[in-house]
């Protein structure tokens, strides 16, 4: 069956993330960031950060639920059952840090087949309670056997 | 730091996610899909085991780039992944990279993230701003 391609343009209501210390210092801690610029405020602030800031890759954190109900869209029609995640850019702008508000939107830009495999490709944007954007995030699904 | 010219090879990385590194990564990110925590799980669906999340093996390779740059985390601008194959833990993750282009304080990286000898995250790219 080939895939379905109505969907491309389509986007989905903004997700709004606190950004709390707690919280970078635990995903600081998993990924093994060891940066004390992740951990302590006073050695944030001395290197210029207004707060404890966020490694690149807590975009992961405050971005992906925006893209859930991209993900899940029925209109989308992924099987998720043959899903994999096939890669992933991201483009950073300004650094997140703990007291930020990041908000998130998500739409579809491609789906395609290609050797019996879909695509399924999604675009994030998040920007901070200031407006500035701190992510630009691509998302590629494959879906096997489509 | 590293000098980062053309041509030169960015200080390897290697780490081994322990037994539970999944879990704990699963509680950080928030994806807690079973393929990931739940080894029964895993191999019913047909996985040798549970395997690490992708985009742990993605901060890996962020990691990598952004120590080569003297671990400053603005440094690293872009950074574009393909997964390839599957990351499992107890296994050595090696992330290692080479200069494929430097302009000023910008440098780009072509990367890659190995586990025994097979690709994980392949045909990577990051972008570098050197501070």
């Amino acid at each position: 069956m080939p895939v379905d391609a109505k969907a491309v343009g389509k986007e989905y209501p903004a997700a709004t993330y606190e950004v709390g210390l707690e919280k970078i210092r635990e995903y600081a801690n998993a990924v093994g960031e060891g940066s004390d610029v992740h951990r302590d405020r006073e050695a944030a602030k001395a290197a210029g950060f207004r707060d404890v800031v966020a490694p690149p890759m807590f975009a992961v954190v405050y971005s992906s639920p925006a893209l859930g109900p991209a993900v899940l869209d029925p209109e989308v029609g992924i099987n998720f059952a043959a899903m994999v995640h096939g890669g992933q850019e991201f483009v950073w702008g300004e650094p997140v840090c703990a007291g930020d508000t990041i908000t998130t939107t998500a739409r579809v830009v491609d789906i395609s087949e290609k050797d019996g495999k879909g695509f399924y490709v999604f675009e994030s944007t998040s920007v901070n309670q200031d407006g500035d954007e701190v992510v630009r995030g691509t998302w590629t699904n494959i879906v096997r056997g489509v | 730091m590293a000098d980062l010219n053309q041509g030169e090879a960015i200080p390897e990385l290697r780490v081994t996610p322990d037994k539970y590194l999944p879990h704990r990564y699963a509680g950080a990110s928030g994806d807690f899909n079973p393929i990931h925590i739940d080894n029964d799980f895993a191999q019913m669906v047909g996985l040798p085991r549970n395997i690490l999340h992708g985009l742990y093996t993605m901060a890996q390779v962020a990691r990598a780039q952004t120590e080569a740059a003297g671990s400053d985390p603005r440094s690293l601008r872009r950074l574009k992944v393909q997964f390839r194959g599957m990351g499992v833990p107890e296994e050595e993750i090696v992330v290692s990279g080479t200069v494929r282009e430097r302009d000023g304080d910008r440098v780009v990286v072509d990367t890659e993230a190995f586990q025994a000898g097979n690709g994980i995250v392949r045909n990577a790219e990051a972008e570098i701003e050197l501070r």
